[in-house]
């Protein structure tokens, strides 16, 4: 068994890589490097994108940035490198990438068995479906004998096997590698009905050019917490993904944002945000940081609210309502443990 | 070869460390362990940096995952298979749609590549040409493109399922994909094949009786036409006399796809299609060479020993240019196989797609993924080598 192990890991480890360092520390790393390695989607409107001067911008390259500003102090400093929903989980786990922020959802199976670690929370989602209005399908549950096109490598696979099976209902699903490919299959025809998380759908919608000729239907099949992740194994640099995140929920909570930030950094009557923002107490010594990490994340990016409205929300082309996105003291579900 | 003739004396005989150097001989062999040795510890140091990094993740190394549901679907089934099978199944559906559009591929990639080879050497210009601009333009192509080619043509051109290109309400041909009848087969229906085993049979004995008759006594039988006439005459017959005991279930309009019938999947065509284009071009170029190389003598021998012209070309030309074809067609026949690794880029689900793909991502286990993916094609591959030499053995020239 040994030998058949030794031979057979030969086989394939050119396709792993020899640099694996698990349990390297990563934030050494990254600033003797001088800059972070961020693995993002090949493209979803409002949540990955290049802008006019081919730079990735959108909901999940800011949580990058906000890192990069926090321990390099330069948003700039991150080479992001695109994944597919194939490779994001060999990216990370080979060290091509420190950290994941791409739309990934948050399961039992790819925390433990996967050797992941999730760090939080950015974006509750749902999986949805949506049709051409023209179809004249109301439900999910009247898709018998439907063309379903999915994304392949996703859990919205698998919640799609489930949901048809439980409902005893048939179709046909047509596997898919990147939205980009989903919605020029969905927009020839070759599917009847595109399913993934309904934010995706929205922004992908957004993007058409009737957007109106498109309806999302009601039923949202599962629960798709997305957010950034990091590899097991190098808790230190998890505890700086996990609290950059963090910091930008409480700002927002705390009406710390993009604008006022320096000003409050000088000084404030409410401890907390003087705590987070380095004018009392050292928390930033306690990750390995500096006292202004968190001043300099939120100057550079905004606070949570803020990368919501600038990239997705509803004075955008992708209008997503916050709904459970919003903060807890708003009834949503956004609530970071304090800092203390 | 070591003892070189000197003018200053005879060889010498004693052994010395330099001259195992000195020797070419044995300086041959020193290198070559050399360099082995360098190999084997390139490996074992990637092998241990594997097997390390595994430890550091603590990700258990085992096959036991096979067992285990996999919980999604997949779209085109050569058996029995829902999202309740196993991993195991999955890679076995996916091997079977590997084998499938290879097999498929093989048969039409030969059959257009020896039609273009032929046409490829006509007297006729235009003909000629046009093989020629053929072969150029799909030769240099990558295999890919060809692929993405033309599944976009049958995605985006064909019409949606509703307003389907119906033939006698009994073939449809839609961006869904093309369907036709299914045979539900009756009771009856194993006479047929009993007929269709006994036609096989009566065929190959016919066959090998008449090669004796005419070796004995020169005597030529229609041999063609008696296995014709039992292989497919005989089960035709059958079929009548059971009273047509096959019925056929028609596709029809659904709510959203055509439902009943057999369908064949837009991915399976555009695979089967680009890989047998593009392929079809190379194995014109071998038809042509290996028609080349039988030299205008043969031939010209053979029609004036009085052979008729057909069996020049039967007993003569084409025996001696399948020697030159065969060993190139092989290496096709291997870049079919591989090629169709590609399937993924259009949603076809192969090996690579089902136990590399979607299993690998959901269960984690890359190496162990790619090591069933790796042997898997290393098998077919091989499997594929040693019947195609066994056929090249077969036809080669028999020296005596």
């Amino acid at each position: 068994m040994n030998l058949f192990r030794y031979a057979a890991t030969a086989a394939t480890t050119i396709a792993l890589g020899a640099s694996i360092q698990a349990n390297a520390a990563t934030l050494d790393d990254i600033r003797s490097a001088g800059e972070l390695k961020c693995g993002i989607s090949t493209g979803v409107p409002g949540f990955a994108f290049t802008d006019d001067s081919g730079a990735w911008n959108g909901f999940d390259p800011a949580i990058c940035q906000a890192v990069a500003a926090a321990v390099l102090g330069d948003t700039a400093k991150v080479k992001y490198t695109t994944t597919t929903g194939k490779t994001r989980f060999t990216a990370l786990s080979s060290g091509e990438v420190d950290v994941l922020a791409r739309n990934t959802t948050w399961t039992f199976s790819r925390d433990t068995d996967l050797k992941l670690d999730f760090v939080g929370v950015n974006y509750y989602d749902g999986q949805g479906f949506m049709a051409p209005a023209d179809l004249g399908v109301s439900s999910a549950k009247e898709l018998d004998g439907a063309s379903v096109c999915i994304q392949t490598g996703t859990t919205t696979e698998l919640n799609l096997a489930d949901y048809f099976r439980v409902n005893g209902i048939s179709y046909e699903a047509v596997p898919i590698e990147t939205g980009d490919e989903a919605r020029t299959n969905y927009l020839a025809g070759r599917c009847d009905v595109y399913t993934t998380d309904a934010s995706a759908l929205a922004a992908q919608r957004a993007s058409f050019e009737d957007p109106s000729a498109h309806v999302l239907l009601p039923e949202i099949i599962s629960k798709e917490p997305l957010g950034p992740l990091v590899r097991h194994g190098d808790s230190e640099w998890a505890d700086i993904v996990r609290w950059t995140l963090n910091a930008l929920i409480t700002a927002e909570e705390l009406g710390i944002t993009s604008a006022n930030v320096d000003q409050m950094a000088t000084g404030t009557d409410n401890p907390e945000i003087n705590r987070l923002l380095g004018s009392e107490g050292d928390l930033g010594a306690m990750i390995g940081l500096d006292k202004a990490w968190a001043w300099r994340a939120i100057k550079a990016v905004g606070n949570y609210g803020e990368i919501f409205d600038n990239y997705i929300g509803a004075s955008t082309p992708i209008g997503l309502e916050r709904g459970v996105n919003a903060q807890w003291t708003d009834g949503g579900l956004l609530y970071s443990p304090p800092f203390r | 070869m070591a003892t070189t003739f000197d003018t200053n004396g005879p060889p010498k005989s004693s052994f010395s460390v330099s001259k195992l150097w000195t020797d070419k001989k044995s300086r041959g062999v020193i290198v070559q362990i050399i360099a082995m040795a360098i190999f084997c510890a390139v490996l074992a140091y990637l092998a241990n940096n594997v097997v390390d990094n595994f430890e550091d993740l603590g990700k258990p190394f085992g096959f036991g995952f096979l067992q285990q549901p996999s919980n999604y679907d997949i779209n085109q089934t050569l058996i029995e298979y829902n999202s309740q099978s196993s991993h195991g199944r999955a890679a076995v559906v996916g091997i079977l749609n590997t084998l499938l559009v290879a097999f498929c591929g093989i048969i039409l990639a030969t059959i257009l590549g020896f039609i273009l080879g032929v046409l490829r050497l006509s007297p006729n210009w235009l003909v000629n040409k046009l093989a020629y601009c053929y072969i150029e333009f799909v030769r240099n192509v990558p295999v890919l493109v060809h692929i993405l080619l033309v599944h976009g043509i049958l995605v985006h051109s064909l019409p949606h399922p509703k307003q389907a290109i119906g033939v006698a309400d009994s073939f449809f041909l839609s961006n869904r994909g093309f369907y036709m009848p299914q045979p539900l087969f009756q009771p009856l229906f194993w006479l047929v094949i009993l007929a269709f085993v006994a036609g096989l049979i009566y065929a190959f004995w016919y066959k090998r009786s008449a090669r004796i008759k005419q070796a004995e006594t020169g005597q030529q039988s229609p041999v063609f036409w008696v296995m014709l006439a039992s292989i497919i005459g005989l089960p035709i017959l059958a079929y009548f006399l059971t009273g047509f005991p096959i019925e056929w279930q028609l596709p029809e309009q659904g709510k959203f796809n055509l439902k009943g019938g057999m369908a064949i999947k837009p991915e399976f065509l555009a695979l089967w299609l680009a890989l047998s284009l593009y392929t079809a071009a190379f194995i014109a170029e071998n038809v042509r060479s290996g028609i080349l190389a039988v030299s205008k003598g043969q031939s010209e021998a053979a029609l004036a020993l009085g052979l008729p012209r057909k069996r020049t070309m039967n007993l003569v030309v084409i025996p001696q240019a399948l020697r030159v074809i065969i060993p190139p067609l092989t290496s096709q026949y291997l870049n079919i196989t591989k090629n169709s690794s590609l399937a993924i880029a259009i949603g076809y689900m192969d090996i690579v797609a089902t136990i590399g793909g979607i299993s690998l991502n959901q269960t984690g286990r890359e190496m162990e993924c790619m090591i069933i993916v790796l042997s898997l094609y290393l098998f077919f591959s091989l499997t594929i080598s040693t019947i195609m030499n066994w056929y090249n053995k077969r036809i080669a020239l028999v020296e005596r």
